[in-house]
């Protein structure tokens, strides 16, 4: 889950890390207000779950609480990647001396939290990683022992020379690591930690990620989730206990199995359609399940036909079969319904579905060339 | 000879009582596994389903039983700290089938696996089948044949789909490993294909990979220059979009790094021969064996 900058900040701050003040307006006046409070000369930030938001023209400096307004007007309503802003952070605007980067992310293949610096801080880390990785210093950290304080120092030397600052940082790492695992975060980042012209070290943007499955634990954390940043398809796709990922096509898949409804996507383009989503039922699937997973891909107008594709192990073919003809009682299909299903009580499910006036196979390129097909047969149509 | 399992294995299993864990338990036992004990904290004492003692602790299950296995059936919140038990109590090969782990947690298992001397398979995984021997997790034993293909996967359904191929074309199977779908999981391709390279009952490797990490292009290399054995991948994710978890925690493209196209490059360059899709799995192996 992806938290904004404020709440980022927030956290960050609780942690005793020093982030200047902020505050979040949601109307030209209300940031007018705050340009006010904090001095005037302000930095107006949009807060959407999308990189790049200076390029795109979200991120403005304000010379004064009228400009603040004016900025937050243009903001406020924008769309970066496909985002609406909501939100606009105001911030007093720093003088910088230096910026740099600090991060924290898990390792995959060191299976360790690793700690990233860099000097060059204030643009994307994966494009100092492309274009001078000799300016990356990374420490894998063994976390039966935590960040060592030496090691937290080491890496602070590469980043200032001022002893009082590479020690400001360093602590700033401590406790940055300490946040880390306290939130079950799987990415930290100050980018850009600057230095003032007074010699102070402060945090002037954050980014965490949180694990999902971290949230169960944290309660508090769970509850910053903004569902405005997600489509409305999804959210609802969570609340019923299913994994959906809205995709641009106009084959709507319906799979058991996260590694079977990503290869049924591909198999979908290879046969020369296009996946309308990605879609796991998950593994002991109730019928109710795919009652609530027709429900969603039936709602995508660009959805021309639908392919069931499952592999009965842990899943039981008949539940998905019941799941079919109960969400067609419920409401009316209006595309063409592929199913394919294989597996644990196959005979069952193929009786159930005859019955109800379904065919169903147990190929799935012969189901999926069908379900590309159709959507294109209807895709002519419309 | 199979690989991680077989006929000597004495399993254990934690959360034996549970939904999950009891239905699973039955699958195993009536698949031919000797199933010695089970824990749940509670309630020791008890006997499952007539014929599997159950056990408070996992050190008592191992003194009483000579338990050398464990699969693990518990809720995410708990998994991590039964794993730590199973290790402690000295089981060597622990199966950890539980979804939804903090990768968190993770970091702090695995070093203690080490320390220990035990290997994890999983978490998130559907464990492992050696056929007509012994089966711990969930992979359904019906779609298995015995035979010589090694079979190990970052996946569930999809490894089902492609071992039914494998079977129904008359290419049975010497262990099918489900290496499970999280980013930080305790046994990599490599252990796998190190294993199988070394066993004796396998003539070629079946490599199943997805988007995310950089796993598969390890194993490439391990292929490279660390087999003999012909070795047949499949990555699934081609058409997933960058920065979205595709339903496992760890099949995501972050930036550039971990797409499908670069892992299919990298086994290409190792003289893996690259499926295009499940189908393609039989005719592949044919040709190489």
């Amino acid at each position: 889950m992806n938290l904004h900058e404020y709440q980022a900040r927030d956290i960050l701050r609780r942690h005793g890390i020093p982030v200047p003040p902020e505050e979040v307006g949601e109307t030209p006046e209300q940031v007018r207000a705050i340009a006010q409070r904090l001095g005037g000369r302000v930095v107006v930030k949009a807060q959407v779950h999308a990189g790049g938001r200076g390029k795109a023209g979200g991120v403005k400096l304000a010379k004064d609480p009228v400009e603040a307004g004016e900025h937050a007007a243009r903001i406020l309503g924008m769309s970066i990647k496909g985002l609406v802003v909501r939100r606009v952070l105001v911030a007093p605007a720093a003088e910088i001396a230096s910026e740099s980067y600090v991060g924290i992310i898990v390792d995959r293949a060191a299976q360790r939290p690793v700690l990233m610096v860099s000097p060059a801080g204030g643009i994307d880390i994966e494009e100092v990683a492309a274009q001078t990785p000799e300016k990356i210093h990374r420490l894998a950290v063994d976390p039966r022992y935590g960040l060592l304080a030496h090691q937290s120092l080491g890496l602070a030397l590469k980043l200032y020379r001022d002893m009082p600052q590479a020690r400001a940082a360093g602590d700033i790492m401590q406790r940055l690591y300490a946040a880390f695992y306290a939130v079950g975060a799987s990415l930290m980042e100050i980018n850009p930690l600057v230095t003032t012209p007074d010699g102070a070290v402060a945090a002037l943007d954050a980014k965490i990620v949180i694990d999902d499955n971290e949230l169960d634990r944290h309660p508090e954390i769970a509850a910053l989730r903004d569902p405005s940043d997600e489509a409305p398809s999804e959210v609802q796709a969570r609340k019923a206990g299913l994994t959906f990922i809205k995709l641009e096509g106009s084959v709507g898949c319906c799979v058991n199995g996260a590694g079977l409804a990503m290869a049924t996507m591909d198999l979908v383009k290879y046969y020369g359609g296009e996946p309308a989503n990605f879609l796991d039922i998950g593994g002991s699937s109730n019928p109710q399940k795919v009652v609530d997973a027709l429900r969603i891909i039936t709602a995508d107008p660009s959805v021309r036909s639908i392919l069931f594709n499952i592999f009965g192990g842990i899943t039981r073919c008949d539940d998905v079969a019941n799941g079919i003809v109960q969400a067609t009682q419920q409401f009316p299909l209006t595309v063409a319904l592929v199913i394919r299903l294989t597996g644990t009580n196959e005979a069952l499910a193929i009786q159930i579905l005859t019955q109800a006036g379904f065919s169903a196979l147990t190929d799935m390129d012969e189901a999926v060339k069908q379900a590309v097909a159709k959507a294109r047969a209807e895709g002519r149509a419309a | 000879m199979s690989v991680f399992v077989d006929q000597e294995t004495r399993l254990l299993v934690q959360g034996i009582t549970g939904r999950d864990g009891s239905f699973h338990t039955r699958q195993m036992i009536g698949y031919g596994t000797k199933v010695v004990a089970g824990v749940t904290p509670g309630k020791g004492g008890q006997v499952f389903d007539g014929v599997v003692p159950v056990f408070d602790t996992v050190a008592d299950a191992v003194r009483e039983t000579r338990a050398n296995a464990s699969v693990i059936y518990v809720p995410a919140a708990v998994a991590a700290s039964a794993i730590f038990e199973a290790a402690d109590a000295g089981i060597a090969l622990i199966v950890c089938i539980t979804e939804g782990i903090p990768v968190l947690d993770v970091t702090r298992v695995l070093p203690y696996l080490h320390e220990h001397g035990a290997r994890l398979v999983g978490p998130n995984c559907p464990g492992l089948i050696s056929p007509s021997k012994s089966k711990v997790g969930i992979i359904p034993g019906n779609i298995c044949r015995p035979g010589r293909i090694g079979v190990v996967s970052r996946s569930g359904t999809l490894t089902y789909e492609i071992v039914h191929q494998l079977s129904t074309h008359g290419l049975g199977q010497s262990t099918c490993i489900g290496i499970g779908g999280d980013p930080l999981i305790g046994t990599s391709f490599i252990h796998c294909l190190s294993a199988f390279q070394a066993d004796s009952e396998t003539d070629a490797v079946v490599m199943i990979g997805e988007i995310g990490g950089t796993g598969e292009q390890q194993a490439a290399e391990f292929v490279q220059t660390g087999m003999t054995k012909p070795v047949v991948g499949f990555i699934a994710g081609q058409t997933a979009p960058p920065g979205r978890r595709m339903g496992h925690a760890g099949a995501i493209i972050s930036g550039s790094s971990g797409t499908a196209a670069e892992k299919m490059a990298a086994f290409s360059r190792a003289g893996i021969s690259v499926m295009k899709r499940p189908a393609d799995v039989v005719p592949l192996l044919q040709e190489r064996l």
